[in-house]
C-alpha cells in the first residue's frame, strides 16, 4: 500500500485489480479501502461549517457527519448517519458520479484533490455488510398500501422510505430477479450482484414485499393498481433499446447493449455452460456510443474473450457521456477509441453474420439543441472496419408496456412520463413517477433522488387526507 | 408458485404441463405467451399459452424436447415447480367475426392454434382446421381440435397417419375450391409458416403468423427477437408475436433463429453427459 499513498495532501488511492489480470475475469475491479486507509482518508476532511458536498448530493447524505464518526472509530454511528439519507450506500459508493456531485463541491478540490467521499461511503457500507446488517426501527403501521412498479434505484429508494414511515409496500418487478438496471445492466465487475441482493434483503427486513415476474401493463394494468392500492409509484426506468436504423442492423452478431448486458449480467452468460444462457462475442467488437453503458458493453466483450474492442463515437472524448473513471478504466484495459466516427452500414457474410462496418469520419460544428457540438459527416471519408460483432449502445427509452390502459398519464414525445420535478406527481391521480422513466436514461443517484422526493410527497399527501388539487400548474415546470 | 399440477405425455417428445398460475390465467388470451425458467441457472424461454382455465387458475403449456431447457422441462414431474413464469406476454390474437377462417397448425403449432380456434368459433366464425406433423408420433390433440373446429383436416408428411401431405396442400385445395376464407392463421416452425404465407399470397387472403424468434426478457428490453415486417424492424415479444405473414422477412427470421445452434448443441451434450453420469 505504501507506494499508493500520495502524501498528506493527496487522497488515498484505492487498490484495484491490475488491468492485465482483470480483463480475464468478472470480479470487481476496485477493491475498496482497508480500515486504516479509510480512516486516513477520513482525516483529510476539514469538517466545513457549511458543507458544500451535501448540496451536491441528490439525496443529501450527511457526509461530514458520517466521515467524522468514521475517523473517530465509531463505525456503527457512521453507518447510522450514512443510511439516514441513503438506503443503498454500497451501491452508490460504487456507481455514483461523485466527481460531478459531492466531490466536485468539496473545498479541498479547489487547491488539490477532494476527499474521496464515494470510497468512504463504500467502505462504511461494506463494513456494515461484513458485520451483518442491523434493521432500523420502523414507524407504527399506518394502514396504507403502496405499489412500486419496478425494482431499480428509484423504486427501491421510495420503497425503503415508505416502509420506514410505516406503509405497507409491495414492489412489482417484471424480471425474475429484483434490482432493475443494477442487476441486468451494470456488470458484476463494477457492482457485484451479491451487494445488490444484500441491499434488497435489507429492504425486505424493513417489511417491503418484493414480487418478481410481475409485468405491469400485462398482468395488471396501472388502472387496476390505482384501484387496489392507496398510491402507485412508477419507476420502470428506460429499458427500451434505441437502434440506429442503418442497413445490416439485424445481422447475426449485432446486439443492443441491453441484450448483451442482460445475457451477461442477469443471465450469467459468462458462466455458460454452467448457466444455460449463451452469448456469442467474436474477436473484433465495435461498440457504438460512449456512455457508461457503452463502456460496460466494451469491457464485458473483452472479458468474454474478444481480442480487439473499439468504442465508436461520433463526437470526441470531451463530449463522451461516460464517467471519467469509466473511460479511464476502459482505456487502461486496452479498449480502442474511434472518436469522431459514425457507422453508416453493417455488412454481412453469406451466412448472415457481421463481417464489417462502414463508417464515416465526423467533424464538430456549432452546438446543437443538447448544447454539445453538432457532429457533421466529412464527405468522402467513408472507411470499413473489419469487425464480427457490433453492439449498439445509443441510449434507451422508457418501455411503453407499462402505459397500456392509462391514457391520462401524459407523456412527452420522447416517451418519458410527464411528472412534476418538485414532487414526482404525474397527471394520473395517485400515481407518482421518478427516475429514468421521467428523465430518460440518467444516473442511479438521480433516480434515487427522484424516489426520495416522491416518497416525501406521497407521505404528505396520504397523511393529509389527499388534498386537492392533485396537479398544480403553477408549481410544475415540466 | 408455478407448480405443475398435471402432466401428459402427448408424443415421445411432446409433453403437456398444466401450471398453477391463477393471476396469469385470469388475464391470458389466445395468441399470448409466457416466459419460463426451468431452474435457477436456466435460460428464459418463450412458450405459447396452449390453454387457460380462469376458474381453476391454471395455464396449459406444451413443449417439444429440442434442447437442454425443453428436455429438463420434459423431465419435470407433477408437484415440482418452475423457477419462474412470466406473462401473459405479447399482443393477443385479434378475435372478430370474419366469416370463414382457416387455421393451420404444424407440429407444436397445434398447441398455439387451439385457443385461437376456440375464441374465433365463440365469435361466430366458421372455423376450418388443418393440423399436420412430420409423422404420426409427433401429432397430438386431434380430438381436442375437433371440438373447436367445424371441419378438421389432418395430415402427416410421411403418411404414417391420416392423409400424406404437408399442410399447405389441403390449404391450397380449399383456396382453389373457392371456399370463402376471409383470414388464415399459420402457426408452426418458421419454414412451415413461410410456406403457408407463400401459398395464400396469390389468393390475397390475409395470413397471420406467430413468430418464434429467440427471446431473453420477452418484454421489449433486449431486442434479441427483432424481425423485419414490411421492411420495418419489429420486436416479436411486444409488437407481436402475430404479424402479417405476407410482410415477414422469412430468411432473416430463419437466420436469426440459428445464432446459437452450436452453443445449444454444446449445452445439450453436456446435459446428456451429466444425466448419464448420474445414472451410472
Amino acid at each position: 500500500m505504501a507506494e499508493a499513498r500520495k502524501g498528506a495532501r493527496g487522497r488515498q488511492e484505492m487498490p484495484r485489480q491490475d488491468a492485465r489480470v482483470r480483463i480475464h475475469n468478472f470480479n470487481e475491479v476496485a477493491l475498496g479501502y482497508p480500515l486504516k486507509v479509510a480512516i486516513e482518508e477520513a482525516n483529510r476532511c476539514i469538517q466545513c461549517k457549511n458543507p458544500q458536498c451535501v448540496t451536491g448530493c441528490p439525496v443529501g447524505v450527511r457526509i461530514p457527519e458520517f466521515i467524522k464518526a468514521l475517523r473517530e472509530g465509531d463505525l456503527w454511528n457512521a453507518v447510522f448517519l450514512l443510511k439516514d439519507k441513503n438506503s443503498l450506500p454500497a451501491i452508490c459508493g460504487r456507481v455514483c458520479p461523485q466527481e460531478t456531485q459531492c466531490e466536485e463541491r468539496c473545498v479541498l478540490g479547489r487547491r488539490g484533490e477532494p476527499v474521496a467521499i464515494g470510497r468512504l461511503e463504500r467502505f462504511v457500507a461494506d463494513w456494515e455488510r461484513a458485520q451483518g446488517m442491523r434493521t432500523p426501527e420502523r414507524a407504527a403501521p399506518v394502514g396504507k398500501r403502496i405499489a412500486v412498479v419496478g425494482s431499480g434505484p428509484a423504486g427501491l429508494t421510495l420503497a425503503g422510505d415508505m416502509a420506514k414511515k410505516g406503509y405497507e409496500v409491495e414492489v412489482l418487478e417484471s424480471l425474475h430477479v429484483p434490482g432493475g438496471v443494477l442487476v441486468y445492466g451494470i456488470p458484476e465487475f463494477r457492482l457485484p450482484k451479491e451487494i445488490v441482493s444484500a441491499e434488497i434483503n435489507y429492504l425486505r427486513s424493513l417489511g417491503v414485499t418484493i414480487r418478481t415476474n410481475v409485468v405491469v401493463g400485462k398482468l395488471y394494468t396501472l388502472r387496476e393498481l390505482v384501484a387496489q392500492y392507496d398510491a402507485v409509484f412508477l419507476g420502470t426506468g428506460a429499458g427500451l433499446p434505441i437502434l440506429m436504423n442503418i442497413p445490416g442492423e439485424n445481422l447475426n452478431g449485432v446486439y443492443s447493449a441491453n441484450e448483451l448486458l442482460t445475457r451477461v449480467n442477469l443471465m450469467k452468460a459468462y458462466l455458460f455452460p454452467e448457466w444455460d444462457t449463451p452469448i456469442k462475442v467474436g474477436e473484433r467488437v465495435a461498440v457504438v456510443g460512449a456512455g457508461n453503458v457503452a463502456m460496460d458493453a466494451a469491457r464485458c466483450s473483452l472479458r468474454l474473450g474478444a481480442k480487439e474492442v473499439h468504442i465508436v463515437y461520433r463526437r470526441s472524448r470531451e463530449e463522451a457521456p461516460a464517467r471519467a473513471e469509466e473511460l479511464h478504466h476502459a482505456e487502461e484495459e486496452g479498449i480502442l477509441f474511434d472518436y469522431l466516427t459514425n457507422p453508416i452500414e453493417i455488412y454481412g457474410d453469406e451466412k448472415g453474420w457481421v463481417r464489417g462496418m462502414r463508417c464515416i469520419r465526423m467533424a464538430l460544428g456549432e452546438p446543437d439543441a443538447s448544447g454539445r457540438p453538432r457532429p457533421i459527416p466529412i464527405e468522402g471519408s467513408e472507411f470499413d472496419m473489419a469487425v464480427d460483432t457490433v453492439v449498439m449502445a445509443l441510449g434507451t427509452r422508457p418501455n411503453p408496456l407499462v402505459f397500456s390502459d392509462a391514457p391520462e398519464l401524459l407523456r412527452t414525445r420522447h416517451g418519458t412520463v410527464v411528472a412534476n420535478p418538485a414532487n414526482g406527481r404525474t397527471r394520473m391521480k395517485r400515481v407518482w413517477a421518478g427516475g429514468d422513466i421521467v428523465t430518460g436514461a440518467a444516473t442511479v443517484i438521480s433516480a434515487m433522488g427522484a424516489g426520495r422526493i416522491a416518497a416525501n410527497d406521497m407521505d404528505a399527501y396520504l397523511s393529509n387526507g389527499c388534498p386537492e388539487p392533485w396537479w398544480d400548474e403553477t408549481q410544475s415546470s415540466s | 408458485m408455478y407448480r405443475i399440477v398435471h402432466k401428459e405425455v402427448l408424443t415421445p417428445v411432446t409433453k403437456l404441463f398444466v401450471i398453477e398460475a391463477p393471476e396469469v390465467a385470469r388475464k391470458a388470451q389466445a395468441g399470448q405467451f409466457v416466459m419460463v425458467r426451468v431452474h435457477e441457472k436456466g435460460e428464459r424461454i418463450p412458450l405459447t399459452i396452449a390453454d387457460y382455465d380462469r376458474q381453476a387458475g391454471t395455464i396449459t403449456l406444451i413443449a417439444q424436447e429440442v434442447g437442454k431447457t425443453t428436455h429438463m422441462l420434459g423431465s419435470m414431474a407433477v408437484g415440482e415447480s418452475l423457477a419462474s413464469f412470466t406473462g401473459p406476454l405479447g399482443r393477443p390474437t385479434e378475435i372478430a367475426s370474419y366469416g370463414t377462417v382457416a387455421l393451420v397448425g404444424g407440429g407444436l403449432g397445434i398447441a398455439a392454434i387451439y385457443p385461437i380456434c376456440r375464441a374465433l368459433r365463440e365469435a361466430g366464425n366458421e372455423v376450418i382446421g388443418i393440423i399436420g406433423a412430420r409423422n404420426a408420433d409427433l401429432l397430438f390433440w386431434e380430438d381436442k381440435m375437433r371440438t373447436v373446429t367445424d371441419e378438421l383436416i389432418v395430415c402427416t408428411d410421411d403418411g404414417s397417419y391420416a392423409r400424406k401431405a404437408v399442410v399447405t396442400v389441403p390449404l391450397k385445395e380449399l383456396l382453389d375450391a373457392g371456399r370463402p376464407i376471409r383470414r388464415i392463421w399459420g402457426i408452426g416452425p418458421a419454414i412451415m409458416m413461410k410456406f403457408v404465407s407463400l401459398t395464400s399470397q396469390p389468393y390475397g387472403v390475409p395470413t397471420i403468423v406467430s413468430l418464434n424468434s429467440i427471446m431473453v426478457d420477452g418484454t421489449g428490453m433486449c431486442g434479441a427477437c427483432r424481425v423485419s415486417v414490411g421492411g420495418r424492424t419489429q420486436f416479436a415479444c411486444v409488437d407481436g408475436p402475430e404479424f402479417d405473414g405476407h410482410q415477414v422477412d422469412w430468411d432473416l427470421l430463419l437466420t436469426r433463429q440459428r445464432i446459437y445452434v452450436d452453443l445449444e448443441k454444446q449445452a445439450m451434450e453436456a446435459y446428456v453427459a451429466a444425466v448419464a453420469s448420474q445414472h451410472a
